[in-house]
C-alpha cells in the first residue's frame, strides 16, 4: 500500500470514508447474515449444512435480545466512563457516517427547533437559543464506534437527565426516542436508564466551539457508556415512549443496548 | 479421512485404556467449533477498520458484514466462555491440567524441541505429552484466557473498567486480542498439521482410545 493518512493509529480515513459506502443501507444485506461463501467453509467443516440462513438468523437475533438483556443487567448507572486529560484529545477528531460530509445535514440553527413529544408534561418546542441558556457542562470521553476504533473527544452540553427533569418526563418510560435531520431519517432508541445517566448529554459544543456541521450542528446526544452509533447527531426531536420504536442501524442488526 | 478407520487389530486389543476422557473430546470439539466461529466472525469484524494495511477474504468471513459478524461474535462467544469455563474447572478439578501439563522445565523443552527437528520425537505413550506439547497447550490456554478477557473488556469497556485498565487501555486491548487471534490461528496451523501426522491421537480425541 502506498502512503496511507491515519486519523488515528490504526484508522486509514479512506478506510473510514469506504467503510461508510460499504455499510451503505441495502436491502438485501440483512439476508445475507448468515450467508456468503464463509458458510460453504463451515458446511465443508461439519460436512452438512448446519446453517441454513433463516433458522441461523433468527438465533441469532435471539441471542441479540439476550445479550440486550445481559447487558441491561450489568449495566451500573452510577459507572462513569473513564475521562481524559486535554492533551488525550484525538486531532482531527474523525467524522463517520453512511454518507459523505458533503451529504451531512446542513441545519440552520435560527429556523431549528427541538421537539419534545411524548410522555412529558411540557411539550413546549425548544430553539438554540433557549437551549444555549442551559447549564452546560464539558467532558472529556472516549467514543467508540461499532467499527471498532476509538476516538477520544471533548464534548459539552446539557446533562439530558436536567432536561428530561425540567420538561416533566415520566422517566419511568422505557425509552427516549431520538430522530434526526440525516437522510433516510436517521433514529435511534435510548433506555431510560442510560438516558438518565450522569454522562449522558445533549451536547451544542465539540472542542468548546459550537457544534460543527461534521460532528451533529445544532444538537447531538453524546452517550459515552454506548457505541457510536447510539449518539446520534443533527437531533432534531426527542420522544418519551414506552414503546420500542427501533433505530436506523438497530433495525438492520446492530445490538439494540450496544452498551458500553 | 481414511485414517480414521479403525483395523481389526486395534478393535480387537480393546478394552483399551482410555486416553483422552469424554469430558476432554467433547469439550474439545465444542472449542474448536466456538473459536471457528470466533475466527471467522472476528475476521469480519476486523475488516470494518483494520488495524493494519490489509484486509481479509471476504470469503473467510462470517456474518456478510459488519453488523452479521458481531452477530455471530457475540453468540458464539457464549458457547467459548461455558465451554471454556467448564473445561478450565474441570481440569483444575480433576488434576489432570498438574498431571499433564506439569512440569514443564526449559530443559526439556530444549530438549524435545530438538528431538522434534531430528524426528526423533516419539508418540509411543499418548497418555504423556511431551514437553513441547506441554509448553504448547498451556500456552494457548493462557492465550485463551486473555483472548476473552480482552474481548470482554470491549465489550463493556464501561461497565468492566478494570479489565480494559488491566491491559492499559481500550485501543491497547484490541491490539492483544488482535494478536492473540494471531497466535490461536498460528496454534491452529501446527496443531491441526501434527495431528494428521500423528493420526492415531486424532483417533484418542475423537472415540477416546
Ligand atoms: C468471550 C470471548 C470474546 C469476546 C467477548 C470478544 C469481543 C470482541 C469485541 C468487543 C471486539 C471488537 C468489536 C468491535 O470492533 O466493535 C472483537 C473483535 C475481534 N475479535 Fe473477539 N471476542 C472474543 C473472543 C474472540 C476469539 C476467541 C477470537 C479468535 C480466535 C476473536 C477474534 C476477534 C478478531 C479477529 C476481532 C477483530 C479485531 C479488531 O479489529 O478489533 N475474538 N472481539
Amino acid at each position: 500500500m502506498a502512503k496511507r493518512s491515519f486519523l488515528i493509529p490504526g484508522v486509514d480515513k479512506r478506510l473510514l470514508i469506504k467503510d461508510s459506502i460499504k455499510t451503505m443501507p441495502d436491502v438485501s444485506r440483512r439476508r445475507f447474515i448468515a450467508g456468503g461463501a464463509s458458510l460453504g467453509a463451515l458446511t465443508l467443516l461439519t460436512g452438512c449444512d448446519v446453517i441454513d440462513s433463516s433458522s441461523a438468523e433468527e438465533m441469532l437475533k435471539q441471542v441479540s435480545k439476550f445479550n440486550d438483556a445481559v447487558q441491561a443487567f450489568i449495566f451500573n448507572p452510577d459507572a462513569l466512563a473513564p475521562t481524559f486529560p486535554e492533551s488525550a484529545i484525538t486531532k482531527p477528531f474523525p467524522f463517520n457516517a453512511y454518507y459523505d460530509l458533503d451529504d451531512a445535514p446542513d441545519v440552520a440553527g435560527a429556523d431549528w427547533k427541538l421537539e419534545v413529544r411524548g410522555l412529558v408534561d411540557n411539550k413546549k418546542s425548544w430553539t438554540l437559543d433557549e437551549l444555549y441558556k442551559l447549564p452546560q457542562v464539558t467532558q472529556i470521553t472516549r467514543h467508540i464506534c461499532v467499527e471498532g476504533w476509538s476516538a477520544i473527544g471533548s464534548w459539552t452540553g446539557t446533562p439530558l437527565r436536567d432536561f428530561l427533569k425540567l420538561i416533566g418526563a415520566d422517566t419511568r418510560a422505557k425509552y427516549v426516542w431520538f430522530q434526526c435531520a440525516d437522510k433516510d431519517g436517521y433514529n435511534s432508541p435510548l433506555d431510560m436508564r442510560s438516558a438518565l445517566h450522569p454522562q449522558t448529554q445533549m451536547t451544542f459544543k465539540y472542542a468548546n466551539e459550537i457544534l460543527p456541521r461534521a460532528y451533529g450542528f445544532p444538537m447531538k446526544i453524546r452517550v459515552p457508556t454506548k457505541l457510536g452509533f447510539k449518539n446520534p447527531k443533527y437531533v432534531v426531536s426527542m420522544e418519551v415512549t414506552n414503546d420500542y420504536k427501533g433505530g436506523y442501524w438497530e433495525d438492520q442488526g446492530y445490538n439494540s443496548f450496544s452498551g458500553s | 479421512m481414511s485414517s480414521l478407520t479403525v483395523t481389526d487389530e486395534q478393535v480387537s486389543a480393546a478394552p483399551a485404556k482410555v486416553i483422552q476422557p469424554a469430558w476432554v473430546r467433547i469439550m474439545h470439539w465444542v472449542n474448536a467449533l466456538a473459536m471457528i466461529l470466533m475466527i471467522l466472525s472476528g475476521w469480519q469484524i476486523y475488516n470494518a477498520s483494520p488495524l493494519f494495511g490489509f484486509s481479509f477474504p471476504r470469503e473467510y468471513t462470517l456474518g456478510g458484514w459488519l453488523g452479521g459478524g458481531l452477530l455471530w461474535h457475540f453468540a458464539a462467544m457464549w458457547l467459548l466462555m461455558i465451554n471454556g469455563l467448564a473445561y478450565l474447572v474441570t481440569g483444575f478439578a480433576t488434576g489432570r491440567f498438574r498431571k499433564k501439563l506439569l512440569p514443564i522445565t526449559p530443559s526439556g523443552v530444549l530438549h524435545d524441541v530438538r528431538a522434534a527437528l531430528t524426528f526423533k520425537l516419539g508418540h509411543d505413550d499418548l497418555t504423556v505429552y511431551n514437553y513441547v506439547q506441554r509448553l504448547l497447550y498451556a500456552g494457548i490456554i493462557v492465550v485463551g484466557v486473555l483472548i476473552v478477557l480482552t474481548g470482554l473488556g470491549m465489550w463493556k469497556p464501561v461497565q468492566l473498567y478494570y479489565l480494559v485498565a488491566l491491559f492499559g487501555d481500550y485501543p491497547t486491548a484490541r491490539y492483544i486480542h488482535f494478536f492473540c487471534m494471531v497466535a490461536i490461528c498460528a496454534f491452529l496451523v501446527v496443531h491441526v498439521l501434527l495431528a494428521l501426522l500423528v493420526p492415531k491421537s486424532l483417533r484418542a480425541m475423537i472415540i477416546g482410545r
